[in-house]
């Protein structure tokens, strides 16, 4: 598979989202809040966004919710009973409108929770989730997915990839079965087409590194000086990674009392000092300056190492995001032309 | 579908007053099911969880050679610990594990054992030492250093009682100077400096040390000294956990996570990694 193969009218995309909804499934898609963008569950296609280059937050919460029950317990003096949460049922959703580098994104992030230690929970809501993507026509100054593995026209984690091109139509490549079948299902709305060149109709990001370059400078920059210069600026409050479309370290904490409550999974942050500090007091990244180079070195050079992809995108989230204006791209552009590589 | 978070019920049998405000448990599976699957090696540790209060990590610090119980020791010092403290006989906690690798102790049989310990950090090479007595053939000479900050602070004092009567094994205790009573017969003086006068032999010997980072830094250069390869060195490292398998993210040493790839790690193996533990 993998070629352009339909094509769909505007008209009809939105009247395929109505069915969907009516025929019951939730349809994540971008809509308009205040001045910025965000997923949220579509009560009526007339308020999806088209015109955006990147939503404010990622949509990995579709897997990974920012805050999820594990278990749920009752305590009495001489009995505990729990409830297990993973035995829930996931109800199918369609996340549409993500940008492909966000599918790319959740591709990752999907293949990191299947790696090793399975997580049923994460791998569960990937098989509810049919993911529609749009490709595209527009980028920003942060954008820089082209330097990270990924292309405004890539298909990669999409079941569906959309490319608007002329006359208000879009190309259709079905990239996945779970994406044919959807197709198939709905086969008055797509037209074939004979496979077109999408090129031309997508935005021009320039590389301004290669995956393969900046991990290799990583290997010897661990005692760079280059890590407090670039810290200095980050106040710690991890809006970075909870914009993040791959960011997934969490923490488990329990709510309730003994007699009953929940354990939830939320979200957390490699930029939080409590975050590894020990019951003694110790903290193996102290300040800033070493959080922040983990944070820059997982997701180049440790992710690579152990599975094979970046822990970034470029979707430039988090340079949007910051409110101390750190810029990722600018950083690791700097890395690139600064630290030496030693053979 | 098996849900990695949801504890095994666990209904402490034994508690056990070690130190001030350390306390061992020995708590038995309260579900048949569990404890007939259950299985662990030396080395591993668990998630131990009061309902209410949360998670915490400790070492199993009994020997896999001990049927169908487990054991933890741990200081009282956070939220989770202090609930966890207040616990008595017959309550229930939970228990997820057995996670991370192990000591190699199979590929010992045959080697004098030095075990180097300082502290709160006995736990995790108690399960060794005890699992290195229960199949005492296989091994040649047993040696423990042991230190505490004081007389009180030294954990298993029974234990250490019953080591230091066998005549298959030899136990050197040590406090820090001012942490000795009137009656203390055995060291006084820090680990490694004790270390640094036994003088121990690298000949087809495996040093196996825990304890605080400052102990540990300043014990590998002595046994370094006496000729000790880095591949010879074992210790078991505690880094901040939550998940215990390799996914929240916080116990990570560059590449390497504590949880999923240690905690035991060879002093070679810690050589190549950046000093964030």
């Amino acid at each position: 598979m993998n070629s352009p193969s339909y094509t769909l009218t505007h008209e009809r995309l939105l009247e395929f989202l109505r069915t969907s909804i009516s025929a019951g499934k939730r349809v994540h898609a971008p809509h308009r809040v205040g001045a910025k963008t965000f997923f949220r569950p579509t009560e009526d296609v007339g308020a999806i966004v088209f015109d955006y280059i990147q939503t404010a937050e990622s949509p990995k919460s579709l897997l990974f919710p920012k805050a999820e029950l594990l278990i749920s317990y009752k305590q009495t003096a001489n009995d505990v009973t729990m409830t297990d949460h993973l035995q829930k049922e996931i109800p199918e959703m369609i996340l549409f409108g993500s940008r492909p580098c966000d599918a790319a994104a959740l591709s990752r992030f999907v293949e990191f929770f299947a790696d090793g230690h399975t997580d049923a929970m994460i791998l569960k809501r990937r098989k509810a989730l049919t993911i529609i993507s749009m490709s595209c026509a527009k980028s920003d100054a942060d954008c820089f997915c082209t330097s990270c593995g990924s292309s405004p026209g890539d298909t990669t984690g999409s079941d569906l990839l959309l490319t608007p091109i002329k006359d208000g139509r879009y190309l259709v490549e079905v990239v996945t079965e779970k994406g044919e079948s959807l197709v198939s299902d709905n086969k008055a709305l797509f037209e074939k087409a004979p496979s077109a060149v999408k090129d031309s109709y997508l935005a021009r990001v320039e590389a301004v590194f290669t995956p393969e370059d900046i991990t290799k400078k990583l290997t010897t920059a661990f005692n760079d000086p280059i890590w407090n210069d670039a810290s200095l600026r980050c106040i710690g409050c991890g809006a970075c990674a909870y914009v993040c479309p791959t960011c997934s370290c969490f923490t488990i904490e329990d709510e309730g009392t003994a007699h009953a409550g929940d354990r939830l999974r939320c979200w957390d942050s490699c930029a939080f000092a409590l975050f590894t500090v020990h019951t003694s007091g110790h903290n193996p990244r102290p300040t800033q300056t070493e959080r922040w180079r983990q944070r820059v070195m997982h997701k180049f050079a440790y992710l690579p190492e152990t599975n094979h992809f970046l822990g970034c995108v470029g979707c430039g989230r988090c340079s949007r995001a910051c409110p101390a204006d750190m810029n990722l791209k600018e950083q690791m552009i700097s890395i690139v032309e600064r630290v030496p590589v030693i053979a | 579908m098996e849900n990695t978070y949801k504890p095994y019920l666990m209904r402490i049998e034994k508690a056990m007053d070690e130190a001030p405000g350390v306390k061992t448990f020995r708590l038995v599976f309260a579900n048949e099911d569990d404890r007939a699957r259950f299985s662990f090696k030396t080395g591993q540790f668990g998630e131990y969880s009061v309902f209410g209060e949360g998670e915490s990590t400790f070492c199993i610090a009994s020997s896999p050679t001990r049927d169908g119980y487990i054991e933890c020791t741990f200081r009282e010092a956070g939220r989770v610990t202090t609930a966890l403290s207040r616990k008595e006989e017959g309550d229930t906690i939970g228990f997820r594990g057995p996670y991370g690798n192990i000591f190699p102790i199979d590929t010992w049989a045959g080697k004098n054992l030095l075990f180097v310990a300082g502290g709160i950090a006995l736990p995790p090479l108690r399960s060794v030492i005890w699992n290195a007595l229960d199949l005492r053939d296989k091994f040649k000479n047993l040696t423990v250093l042991y230190g505490a900050r004081s007389v009180a602070d030294l954990v298993y004092k029974n234990e250490l009682d019953e080591w230091g009567r066998r005549s298959d094994m030899k136990l050197v205790t040590t406090v820090d100077p001012g942490g000795e009573s009137p009656d203390w017969k055995g060291s006084i003086g820090f680990v490694p400096g004790v270390l640094e006068k036994m003088a121990p032999s690298p000949d087809n010997t495996i040093a196996i040390v825990c304890g605080p980072p400052v102990m540990i830094k300043y014990t590998f250069p002595v046994l370094e000294k006496f000729g000790f390869t880095p591949d010879q060195i074992f210790t078991t490292l505690e880094n901040r956990m939550k998940c215990g398998v390799g996914k929240c993210g916080r116990c990570t040493v560059g590449p390497v996570y504590v949880c999923k790839d240690g905690p035991v790690f060879t002093y070679r193996e810690l050589q190549s990694l950046p000093p964030e533990y």
